[in-house]
């Protein structure tokens, strides 16, 4: 059987950075519900995932969807030591920004938020980019997820040097790196393998 | 393929070092992140895409990073699995011309037009030797790599039309994605390693 790519011609694109919840349309077609195999379920880790196509997209290849959820969750969730949960979400955001997954970043944008309470911050970020002056720790995890996400990669000694001037450890400072890791990984899958849509009757949210 | 762990051996981090024993501190993140590698890379059934196609895809990523020990250790990798010395070749060949910078691309039309970044859109030139699913694969490969906010419907068209099925196409995709992690958390804590323990 021929397999043809989903199109959404319909479907009114976001044309900018916003904290606004975004829905998002796959160019494949995820299995159904309720074809999902016990193994593609597995994968899945939360049950509630089973509702996202994107998620359900994924599972098509159900080993690699499980390892890189659990990857996800702990860099971002194991708090016991460490960067805290809002800078993770900084570098996430920051690195979204960078690449141009409005998506990701609409997600940990509202993360950042939540966690730091400095939403005209994060409001910056998106509506300036990368270079918004965040304040000297801020700016210092943004340019180096901004390092990182270059290809070849510009991360170097003088971004460790700026990070440790401004008051992160080397535990802290291997939290940036996986976090804005990370998130080359999924703005990568966000970005190529369907499109994000405005939501109706959804209020924004922080 | 021993067990070594593989953003350790990227990195350049001894067993026991202090990166190492920071990394340690979350064996979540250290055994997932194996974990992911041994998906892609040591796969339990190969699906829709062979082993060589996997080694071919990732020597092509690691060399378009300019990632040295990345790019020795996926060509070793591919060497394993047998190619022909002029696929080898073929993909030296498109690695020297897909090198550039990123992230680049266009925005959906809009107040972050003003944002667009022109780039290369690379074409494989040396398409008798990867074949259509390989030379399909590595131009879709460096969208991906250097300027993924340009994906379309019709980029995954073109794969489907070159033989990949809807499941090849979500492995495909995670290889990349994953790569672009693992290049990036090894380059950076061999960065940090350099550095010695900070003062």
């Amino acid at each position: 059987m021929t397999e043809t790519v989903i199109t959404h011609p319909e479907n009114h694109e976001p044309t900018e950075f916003t904290l606004a919840m975004l829905d998002w349309l796959p160019w494949l077609e995820p299995p159904a519900e309720a074809a999902l195999t016990e193994r593609q379920r597995v994968s899945l880790v939360d049950n509630a995932r089973s509702k996202s196509s994107y998620f359900r997209l994924l599972a098509r290849d159900p080993d690699i969807l499980e390892a890189r959820t659990r990857t996800d969750k702990d860099i971002f969730y194991n708090t016991a030591s460490g960067l805290p949960r809002a800078e993770r979400e900084l570098a996430a955001a920051a690195t979204s920004r960078t690449n141009g997954c409005i998506y990701c970043a609409s997600v940990h944008a509202r993360h950042a938020i939540t966690y730091s309470k400095r939403s005209d911050d994060i409001q910056r970020l998106l509506a300036t980019g990368v270079t918004a002056d965040l304040g000297e720790r801020w700016n210092a995890i943004v340019a180096a997820s901004v390092a990182l996400a270059a290809t070849p990669i510009a991360f170097g000694p003088e971004h460790v040097t700026r990070l440790r001037a401004a008051g992160l450890d080397d535990a802290d400072i291997v939290d940036v790196i996986n976090g804005a890791a990370f998130f080359n990984w999924a703005n990568r899958l966000m970005l190529s393998l369907g499109e994000p849509a405005q939501t109706v009757g959804i209020a924004s949210k922080t | 393929m021993n067990g070594a762990d593989v953003i350790d051996t990227l990195a350049g981090l001894a067993p026991g070092s202090p990166l190492a024993a920071i990394r340690d501190r979350k064996p979540v993140t250290r055994d997932q992140a194996q974990a992911s590698y041994r998906a892609l890379f040591e796969p339990a059934e190969t699906g829709d895409v062979t082993l060589q196609e996997r080694f071919a895809v990732a020597t092509f990523i690691a060399g378009l990073h300019a990632q040295d020990e990345a790019a020795a250790f996926y060509t070793a990798g591919l060497a394993r699995t047998g190619p022909a010395d002029a696929l080898v070749g073929a993909l030296s060949a498109e690695i020297a011309n897909g090198r550039t910078t990123g992230p680049y691309g266009a925005y959906p039309k809009g107040p972050l037009t003003e944002e667009d970044v022109p780039g290369l859109l690379y074409t494989a030139t040396n398409r008798a030797v990867l074949g259509p699913r390989l030379g399909a694969a590595l131009e879709h490969v460096h969208m991906l790599v250097f300027h993924p906010r340009d994906a379309t419907p019709p980029a995954l068209q073109r794969l489907l039309d070159a033989g990949w099925s809807n499941a090849g196409i979500v492995t495909l995709s995670q290889l990349v994605a994953f790569l672009a992690f693992q290049i990036r958390a090894a380059a950076g804590l061999r960065v940090l390693a350099a550095m010695g323990t900070a003062p």
